[in-house]
Parts: C-alpha cells; sequence; structure tokens
C-alpha cells in the first residue's frame, strides 16, 4: 500500500514539540508547511542532496533535542553518501525519514532509482543506521521512531506519486536561518559567542 | 626549522570555540586532522566528499556550533552549488584549503582544479586568503575566525603546496 505524503508528514509533526525539523527541497519542504509552517522547521530551498547532513550537523550541536530530517528520495539519492557519514557518527537523536514517490515530483514526475529497486531502507541499515525500516501501513512505528527511540534512524516511507498544490514556505535565507536559531537559543543567538 | 603551523592552527581553533570538525582526508592536513581527533572538546566528522561539510557546518550553525571544513585544492570542485545555500542564507563558514597542483606538482590531473581553487571559491562568493609561508598560516586562519563567526562570512584559506611539502612518486611508493 501506498500513502498519501501529506497525512504521512501532518502525523510526523502532530504535538511536535521541540522537534527541531529539516525539509529536503522540494515536495517535501511544501508538506512541512502545509503541516504547519514553525520556526523550528527549516525548509530547504536548494543545495540538493545535503538535508540529511545539517540533521547530523544539527543533532551533533544540539544533542538533548530530538531531530528529524524529512526528504525526498531524489533529494536523499543526491546525497546517499551521507548515510554513510551520520552511520560513523552515530547521533541518537537523529531520524532521517524519506517520503519515497519513487519520483521526481518537481521535474515531471520521472522514476527515481527507488522506482527501479533500489532500497534505501537496505542502504541506510548497511550504513549502520541503528533502526531502518520501510512503511508502507500504519505510523504510529515511525512516531515511535521520530520522538522516542535511540539513533541514528531511518524510515523510507512509500507514498502516492500525487502532484499537489504547491505550500510554500518563506523563501528568504537570512530570515529562515535567524529565526530557527532565536527559537533554539534564545536571545544568545543574536550574540557574538563568547569565547570559551 | 618549519614553524609547526598545524599545532597553531588547532590552538586558533580551539581558542575561538569550534567544535566540530568536517574533514575528507588529505596527507597536507594529516597532522591537524589527527591534532582534532585527539581534542575532547571538538567533534572530527569524516566525510565521503566535501559537500557534506556545507551540509554538516550550516546545521551545526542552526544549532549553535562553529564547524571548520578541511580539505584539498580538489575538493573544492565539489562545493560549487551548496556554496549557493552559504550565500543565500549568510551561513559562517571557513574552509582550509590545502593546495595540490603548484610547486612541484607529481601529478598533472590535479592541475586543472588547483590553478583554480581560488577563483571558483571567490565566483561563489568566498573569500580568500593565501598562505604562502608557514609563519603566515596561522594568523589567516586567526582572521578568517573572525570574519567568518562575527561577521558570518564565507571565508577560505589556502595553504600553498611547498608549505605542506611535495610530493613526489618517489615519496608515495614509500608511503
Amino acid at each position: 500500500m501506498k500513502l498519501p505524503r501529506r497525512d504521512v508528514v501532518s502525523e510526523l509533526l502532530r504535538e511536535r514539540g521541540e522537534l527541531l525539523v529539516i525539509a529536503g527541497l522540494g515536495s517535501t519542504a511544501w508538506d512541512i508547511t502545509a503541516a504547519g509552517d514553525s520556526p523550528l522547521s527549516f525548509p530547504l530551498w536548494g543545495a540538493m542532496g545535503q538535508a540529511a547532513m545539517m540533521g547530523l550537523g544539527l543533532a551533533l550541536a544540539q544533542p538533548r533535542r530530538r531531530v528529524l530530517v524529512i526528504t525526498g528520495d531524489g533529494e536523499m539519492l543526491m546525497g546517499i553518501g551521507s548515510l554513510a557519514t551520520i552511520g560513523v557518527q552515530q547521533p541518537a537523536n537523529l531520524t532521517v525519514v524519506v517520503i519515497d514517490n519513487e519520483r521526481y515530483g518537481e521535474t515531471g514526475m520521472q522514476r527515481t532509482h527507488t522506482a527501479e529497486g533500489v532500497d534505501l531502507t537496505a542502504i541506510a541499515a548497511a550504513c549502520r543506521f541503528k533502526h531502518a525500516i520501510t512503511v508502507t501501513a500504519e505510523l504510529v512505528s515511525l512516531r515511535e521512531l521520530v520522538y522516542r527511540t535511540q539513533g541514528p534512524n531511518f524510515a523510507a516511507v512509500k507514498v502516492v506519486d500525487e502532484k499537489l498544490p504547491l505550500v510554500l514556505p518563506p523563501h528568504d535565507g537570512v530570515l529562515l536561518k535567524t529565526r530557527f536559531r532565536r527559537a533554539v537559543l534564545g536571545d544568545s543567538a543574536d550574540v557574538l559567542a563568547e569565547k570559551r | 626549522m618549519q614553524p609547526d603551523w598545524p599545532g597553531q592552527v588547532h590552538r586558533e581553533l580551539a581558542a575561538a570555540g569550534v567544535r566540530v570538525v568536517g574533514y575528507v582526508p588529505d596527507a597536507g592536513h594529516k597532522q591537524l586532522i589527527e591534532l582534532c581527533q585527539a581534542d575532547r572538546s571538538m567533534r572530527a566528522v569524516l566525510l565521503t566528499t566535501e559537500e557534506e561539510g556545507i551540509g554538516l557546518a550550516a546545521g551545526a550553525w542552526l544549532g549553535g556550533e562553529k564547524t571548520v571544513l578541511l580539505m584539498q585544492s580538489s575538493g573544492v570542485g565539489n562545493l560549487v552549488n551548496v556554496l549557493g545555500m552559504v550565500q543565500v542564507c549568510r551561513f559562517p563558514l571557513l574552509v582550509l584549503v590545502t593546495m595540490r597542483g603548484e610547486q612541484g606538482e607529481f601529478n598533472p590531473w590535479q592541475v586543472p582544479m588547483g590553478q583554480t581553487t581560488a577563483r571558483v571559491l571567490e565566483t561563489m562568493g568566498v573569500a580568500v586568503r593565501q598562505a604562502g609561508e608557514a609563519e603566515t598560516v596561522a594568523a589567516h586562519v586567526h582572521t578568517a575566525l573572525r570574519l567568518a563567526f562575527e561577521a558570518q562570512g564565507a571565508e577560505a584559506v589556502l595553504i600553498a603546496q611547498r608549505v605542506i611539502g611535495i610530493k613526489s612518486f618517489e615519496e608515495q611508493r614509500g608511503e
């Protein structure tokens, strides 16, 4: 079975609390915005392939918070090496969720490698992710993975290849960065860091 | 005797509060990488490609930590598209680049990227400092650290091949 992507993302972000979210460019950035824009979300408008690495940097800098990367299969494939890099670092607070429609949705729905049987979950497991699952139906275990399970965790959620209305987040990069840092770091975000 | 530039640079990074060091293995950076790995206040992150370092540094900055990236000149070519994000978001960036394709390069395939490293960085909005002698590396890093993290600048320090030593086929065989 394949799931409707916006329902999946809304369910994942329901009552998200302190969860920090990075979304890969394209459809997943629109998905998290459709679920409700937040200063604790950083939707990417570019840097394709870097969503998971941004999640790693954030997870290392904020080890007491849960960090979720939501990205597409095409974006994940472009940064596939980052799964190996995360596997070496073993961040316990990081989960990478790939919303896998097996298509490049922004460029005309061309088939991706996952449509031809490439298995991202198996790659993540081989890269030493503690938990790596493919989700085709119920989302309870997925929420458990994102909010509670010791990571690094990976899930590929198989979704319908539907074309949905765009729900756009702010696109000013400086604004997105500044609001995120203020929400995470408070007033100290804008003050020159003291030398420690 | 050459000054201990890797030791000096490591002290600069530590004093500035750098906590994350993203690196791609490189002979010129060998000592500095080892110093960062041994420093318990730093997290050394082995990358599969230099591009990953940009995501790493941006993510760490969103969480309040400073990152430095270590790579060789060939790797600069792998950064081009993602440097767009650094520019658009004004993420602080500090890249320390050991040069290939300069004085006494033994591998001609290193030359094209080595000759264009500074231009590629500048084209993508990264300010370039050339450290041509071992004595000047730490001072350049000191300045670049301040510009990166106190003025949200994108900075690179290029460490000349004559500083890191010239590789020959004979040396390679002996390794």
